[in-house]
C-alpha cells in the first residue's frame, strides 16, 4: 500500500507539470485580451503601455517558465515567510492578477473559506438527504417512495442551477420576503442573531446545490444497494434470522457503501472548485465567482492558477478515493 | 405681521436651517450593489467604469463635472480662469489653488505636493497608467506654493481640464503612495485597495472582487456630511439580480448599471420600491461602414486597407439607402426601453455640441428603394437582391456577442432584406471583437466585414480626441499593427483641416460650430458612421434614498455626500 502510494505521488510530479504546460498554453492562446476590458476612450498608444506594464506582452513560454516559479518558489516561499518570519521571498514578484494587481493566492484565501462554508454544506446536506432516500428507495423497489424519489432525482439532474436558483428567489426573497438575494460577506458570525443570519443568506444557495448532489449521489446509493440485495450472503443472513434492520443496515449497506464513498470522495475537488453559477448568481464570493470573473476580464494569471489548482485536487483526491477503496475493501490490494 | 418680525422669523428660520438637515453619521448606512465587482481602488490602474465609481467615493480629484456637465470645485476655492488668473492669457498653463485646512482622511493636511506627485505616478512610463492621455502636452507640474498648483503645456490649450478633473484622475496621496511609482505601481496591493482620500468616506475594508466596506471620513471637508456614517458596496452578478435587490427585495439603496430588458423595467418599476434613473452621456450605438474592400479574395494585407475601395459601400447613396432602412425607434424599445433614444449623431451631448440632426429618425423603406433604383443598382436576375456591373449588394454585418446587439441585427437584416440588400450576420466574443490582437481576423479594426455594430463614445465634455479618430492617419492597417481608430478608413482632407482647426480653435462658440459640423460630415453628409441609438446608463435606487442626482460627465456617485435616508 504504502508502495503504491509513493508511486502514484511520484508519478503524479510530471502529470501536473504535463498538465500545467497545457493549461497555460489553453488558456493563453485562447482567443481574448485583457485589452478588451479597456474602454474605447483609452487611445492606442496608453493601451499598448497598459499591456506592457502587465507583461502580458512577452512570449508565452518566458511567461510560462516565470509562472511556474513563482508558482512552486515564490508562492510556497511567501506561505513559509509569512508562518515563520524568514525572508525567502527576497523581494521577487508574486502571482499578481491582471485586474485587480493584488496577488492571486490572497485573493484565493480570501475566497477558500465561503466556498467551503458554503458549498461544503451544501454538499454534506446533499449526502444527508441521498442516503437515507437512496437506501429506502432500494429496499422498498418500484414502491411509490421509490417513484417519486426517482422523479425528484431525476428534477434534480436535469434542472440547472441557474433556473433553480432563480426560482428560490422568486419564490423565498421576491413573493415571500424571508431570504437575502445577496450573500453578505462581511458577516461575522458572533452572537446567536448573526449566526441566524448567516443561516439565512446560506439557505438558498445551499438548497440549490444541495438538490443537485443529493439527486447524483441517491441513484448511486440505489444502486449499489440494489446491487448487494440480491447477494447471496443476505439471503445466508436472513437465514440466520437477524432482523430486516441489521439485514439491511449492517450487512447491505456497509458493502453498498464502498463505491459510494469513492463517489463522494471524488466529488470533493468539485467543492474546492465552487460552484460558478451558484456562486454569482447569489453573489457568494468563493472561488467559482472568482473563476469566472477572471475569464470574462481576461486575467489570465488567475485563470491559469485556479485551473492549475483544481488539477492538482483532482489528482489527489483521485488518489485519495483509490486508498479509501483499498482501506474499505480488504479483497482489494495495490502492489 | 410687522416687518420687524417678518425678519425675525426669517433669520430664526435660517439659524435653524442647519440643525434641520442631516449631520454627519446620522443616517446609519448605504447599500450599493454594482453587477460588476470592484476590483481595485485606483483608477489610475484601471479603467473600468466600477473601479472608478468605487473609488470617487473615497479619493477626489481637484475639479469635478456636475450633472450638467458644468464644472465644480471639489480640493480647490475656485475653478480657474482666463477671467480670474488661474488661466494663463497665451492658455499655456493653469493654476490651481487647494482649500485652505483640507485634511486627508488620515488627518494629515493636504498640499501642492500631492498634486504633483499624482502627475509623476500616472506620467512614470513604466506605470502602465491607464489615465495617462489625461496628462497629454503637459510640460511641468510645479508648485507655486504650498497651496497652488501650476500646470504647463508644451502650447495652448483651449481645454486644460484634464489632468486632475473628474472621477478618472482623483490626487493620491504621496506619503502613502510614494514607494508605488513606476514598475512598483501594480506591488502596490495595499495602497490600490485601500487608498487614503479626500472624499466622504474611507476604507475600512476591500475584498478583491466582492466587497468595499466604507465608512464616513471623520477629516472631509464638510462637517454636516455625509449622512451616512458607513457605505458597502457590493458586487457581483447581473444586472437582473442587482436591479431585483433594489426594486424588488429592498436589500440595497443603489444600483449601478441595471441595464435589463424593457418589459423587465417596467415589472421592476411597477413594483413602487424604487425608481429607475437613466444618464445619458455620449454612448452611441453605432454602424461603421467599410469604405475598403474586405473581400476575402485579396491577398492577406490587403484587406480592408484602402489599396482596395469597396465594392459597393463607397457608393455614398448604398450607405444612405441602409441608413433610411432602419427604424431606430423600434430598435430603441425592444433593445433599451428607458436606457435609450434614438439619435443620429456621434456627438449627441452636451447639448452645445450636438447637432440638430434628425433626419435620419424617421424609417423610409420606399424612399430607401427609390434611391437603390435611381443609382441603378435593380434586382435584375429576379432573386430579391440588387446588383450593377456584376457586383450584388450583399453585405456581411458583424457585431458581438451581446442579446440586445442580437436582436438589433436580426431586426436590421429584416429592413435590409426589405430594401433588396442581402444580408449575412456575424456575432464575435467582445473579447475578441474588442481584443486588438493584430492576429485575429475577427477585431473591429481589422473590420473584415462590411458592416460592423459597436457603441462608442468619448470621455469627459470635449469631443476634439474623439473626432480626432475619423482622420485619414488613423486608419488600422498592417503597417500599423491594425492599431487605429478609424474603423471605416474613411479619408476626406476636408474633414482633417477641420480637425485641425478645431483645435486650434479657442472660442467655445466657434468649436461648438466645428463639432458640429464635423459630426454632420461622418453622419448626414455621408452616411460613413450610421448612428443608431444614443444610450444612457440606467441604474436603480430606492426610495429610501434621497439626493440622488446621476450624472453622466463624471462618476454617478460624484454627489454620494449629500446622499441621506428619506424617513
Amino acid at each position: 500500500m504504502l508502495t503504491f502510494t509513493l508511486r502514484r505521488l511520484l508519478l503524479a510530479i510530471p502529470t501536473l507539470l504535463f498538465i500545467s504546460l497545457i493549461i497555460f498554453l489553453l488558456v493563453d492562446l485562447a482567443p481574448g485580451s485583457p485589452m478588451s476590458e479597456i474602454p474605447l476612450t483609452v487611445p492606442p498608444e496608453v493601451r499598448k503601455k497598459m499591456i506592457e506594464a502587465l507583461g502580458a506582452d512577452q512570449p508565452v513560454f518566458v511567461r510560462y517558465i516565470l509562472w511556474l516559479r513563482q508558482f512552486f518558489w515564490v508562492e510556497p516561499a511567501n506561505l513559509i515567510d509569512g508562518w515563520f518570519g524568514t525572508n525567502l521571498v527576497g523581494g521577487e514578484q508574486r502571482i499578481l492578477s491582471w485586474q485587480s494587481r493584488s496577488p492571486v493566492f490572497t485573493v484565493i484565501g480570501q475566497r477558500i473559506p465561503q466556498t467551503l462554508t458554503v458549498i461544503g454544506t451544501a454538499y454534506l446536506v446533499g449526502i444527508a438527504i441521498a442516503m437515507p432516500i437512496g437506501i429506502y428507495s432500494a429496499y422498498r423497489q418500484y414502491s411509490v417512495f421509490d417513484q417519486i424519489g426517482t422523479l425528484i432525482a431525476m428534477i434534480g439532474f436535469s434542472v440547472p442551477t441557474f433556473f433553480s436558483g432563480t426560482l428560490f428567489i422568486i419564490v423565498f426573497a421576491v413573493w415571500l420576503p424571508w431570504l437575502p438575494t445577496k450573500y453578505d460577506t462581511t458577516l461575522a458570525v458572533t452572537d446567536w442573531s448573526s449566526f441566524l443570519q448567516q443561516l439565512r443568506q446560506m439557505a438558498m444557495p445551499v438548497m440549490v446545490l444541495a438538490l443537485a448532489n443529493a439527486a447524483a449521489i441517491s441513484r448511486y446509493m440505489r444502486s449499489s444497494m440494489l446491487e448487494n440485495m440480491g447477494q447471496d450472503y443476505v439471503r445466508t443472513a436472513r437465514a440466520k434470522g437477524m432482523t430486516e434492520r441489521v439485514v439491511v443496515l449492517k450487512h447491505v449497506l456497509r458493502n453498498s457503501l464502498i463505491p459510494v464513498v469513492t463517489v463522494i470522495a471524488l466529488g470533493i475537488p468539485s467543492i474546492f472548485g465552487g460552484a460558478i453559477i451558484t456562486e454569482n448568481l447569489f453573489g457568494v464570493n468563493g472561488i467559482g465567482a472568482a473563476l469566472i470573473g477572471a475569464i470574462h476580464a481576461n486575467d489570465l494569471p488567475m485563470v491559469q492558477t485556479l485551473a492549475f489548482i483544481f488539477a492538482v485536487l483532482i489528482v489527489v483526491f483521485n488518489l485519495i478515493a483509490d486508498i479509501l477503496y483499498g482501506l474499505l475493501d480488504p479483497r482489494i490490494r495495490y502492489e | 405681521m410687522n416687518l420687524k418680525s417678518a425678519l425675525l422669523g426669517a433669520v430664526c428660520a435660517f439659524a435653524m436651517a442647519p440643525a434641520a438637515f442631516a449631520e454627519r453619521g446620522t443616517d446609519g448606512e448605504v447599500k450599493l450593489t454594482f453587477p460588476q465587482a470592484v476590483s481595485i481602488m485606483n483608477p489610475y490602474l484601471s479603467s473600468g467604469t466600477k473601479d472608478i465609481f468605487a473609488a470617487s467615493m473615497v479619493i477626489e480629484p481637484l475639479a469635478g463635472f456636475d450633472d450638467t456637465g458644468a464644472l465644480v470645485a471639489k480640493l480647490v476655492s475656485e475653478i480657474p480662469s482666463v477671467a480670474n488668473g488661474g488661466i494663463s492669457e497665451d492658455l499655456t498653463s493653469i493654476t490651481w489653488k487647494l482649500l485652505p485646512g483640507l485634511l486627508w482622511a488620515d488627518g494629515s493636511p493636504v498640499t501642492a505636493a500631492d498634486v504633483i506627485f499624482t502627475g509623476q505616478y500616472c506620467m512614470d512610463p513604466a506605470g502602465g497608467c491607464a489615465q495617462l492621455s489625461k496628462f497629454d502636452g503637459i510640460k511641468s507640474i510645479e508648485a507655486v506654493d504650498d497651496m497652488s498648483v501650476k500646470i504647463t503645456f508644451n502650447g495652448p490649450k483651449p481645454n486644460p481640464f484634464t489632468a486632475f478633473v473628474g472621477s478618472t484622475s482623483p490626487i493620491l496621496q504621496k506619503a502613502q503612495f510614494e514607494a508605488c511609482l513606476g514598475a512598483a505601481a501594480p506591488t502596490c496591493t495595499d495602497q490600490n485597495s485601500m487608498p487614503i482620500g479626500t472624499g466622504p468616506f474611507k476604507v475600512t475594508g476591500f475584498t478583491v472582487n466582492d466587497t468595499v466596506s466604507m465608512e464616513a471620513n471623520a477629516n472631509y471637508r464638510d462637517p454636516a456630511k455625509p449622512a451616512f456614517a458607513a457605505a458597502v458596496i457590493k458586487g457581483g452578478g447581473d444586472a437582473e439580480g442587482s436591479a431585483r435587490a433594489v426594486m424588488s427585495t429592498g436589500e440595497f439603496d443603489y444600483a449601478w448599471n441595471t441595464q435589463i430588458p424593457p418589459d423587465s423595467q417596467a415589472a421592476m418599476a411597477a413594483e413602487g420600491k424604487g425608481v429607475f434613473v437613466v444618464a445619458f452621456g455620449t454612448l452611441i450605438e453605432r454602424l461603421e461602414m467599410n469604405m475598403t474592400n474586405p473581400s476575402a479574395d485579396l491577398p492577406e494585407g490587403e484587406r480592408s486597407t484602402t489599396k482596395h475601395p469597396h465594392p459597393f459601400l463607397s457608393d455614398i447613396n448604398v450607405r444612405k439607402a441602409l441608413s433610411m432602412a432602419i427604424d431606430r425607434h423600434t430598435l430603441t424599445e425592444v433593445g433599451y426601453g428607458a436606457g435609450g433614444t434614438p439619435s443620429c449623431n456621434i456627438v449627441p451631448a452636451p447639448a452645445l455640441y450636438a447637432s440638430d440632426n434628425t433626419g435620419c429618425l424617421t424609417q423610409d423603406i420606399e424612399g430607401a428603394k427609390a434611391l437603390l433604383e435611381t443609382a441603378g443598382w435593380v434586382d435584375t436576375d429576379g432573386d430579391g437582391i440588387r446588383e450593377k456591373d456584376g457586383k450584388k449588394l450583399s453585405i456581411l454585418y458583424q457585431s458581438t456577442v451581446n442579446p440586445i446587439r442580437q436582436d438589433f441585427q436580426a431586426l436590421i437584416k429584416d429592413w435590409w432584406t426589405e430594401i433588396g440588400v442581402e444580408t449575412e450576420l456575424k456575432a464575435i466574443d467582445p473579447s475578441v471583437f474588442f481584443g486588438g490582437d493584430a492576429g485575429s481576423p475577427d477585431t473591429f479594426q481589422k473590420f473584415y466585414a462590411d458592416v460592423e455594430m459597436y457603441a462608442n463614445n468619448f470621455d469627459g465634455t470635449d469631443p476634439e480626441a474623439y473626432l480626432t479618430q475619423y482622420k485619414c492617419d488613423k486608419a488600422p492597417s498592417p503597417e500599423n499593427q491594425w492599431q487605429g481608430e478609424n474603423m471605416n478608413r474613411f479619408c476626406d482632407p476636408a474633414y482633417d483641416a477641420m480637425v485641425a482647426e478645431l483645435s486650434g480653435t479657442r472660442d467655445e462658440a466657434k468649436r461648438a460650430e466645428l463639432t458640429k459640423k464635423l459630426n454632420d460630415m461622418v453622419t448626414k453628409d455621408s452616411f460613413v458612421v450610421v448612428p443608431l441609438v444614443h444610450r444612457g446608463t440606467l441604474s436603480a435606487h430606492s426610495n429610501a434614498l434621497g439626493g440622488v442626482k446621476i450624472n453622466a460627465w463624471d462618476s454617478e456617485l460624484w454627489n454620494v455626500a449629500d446622499w441621506f435616508r428619506v424617513k
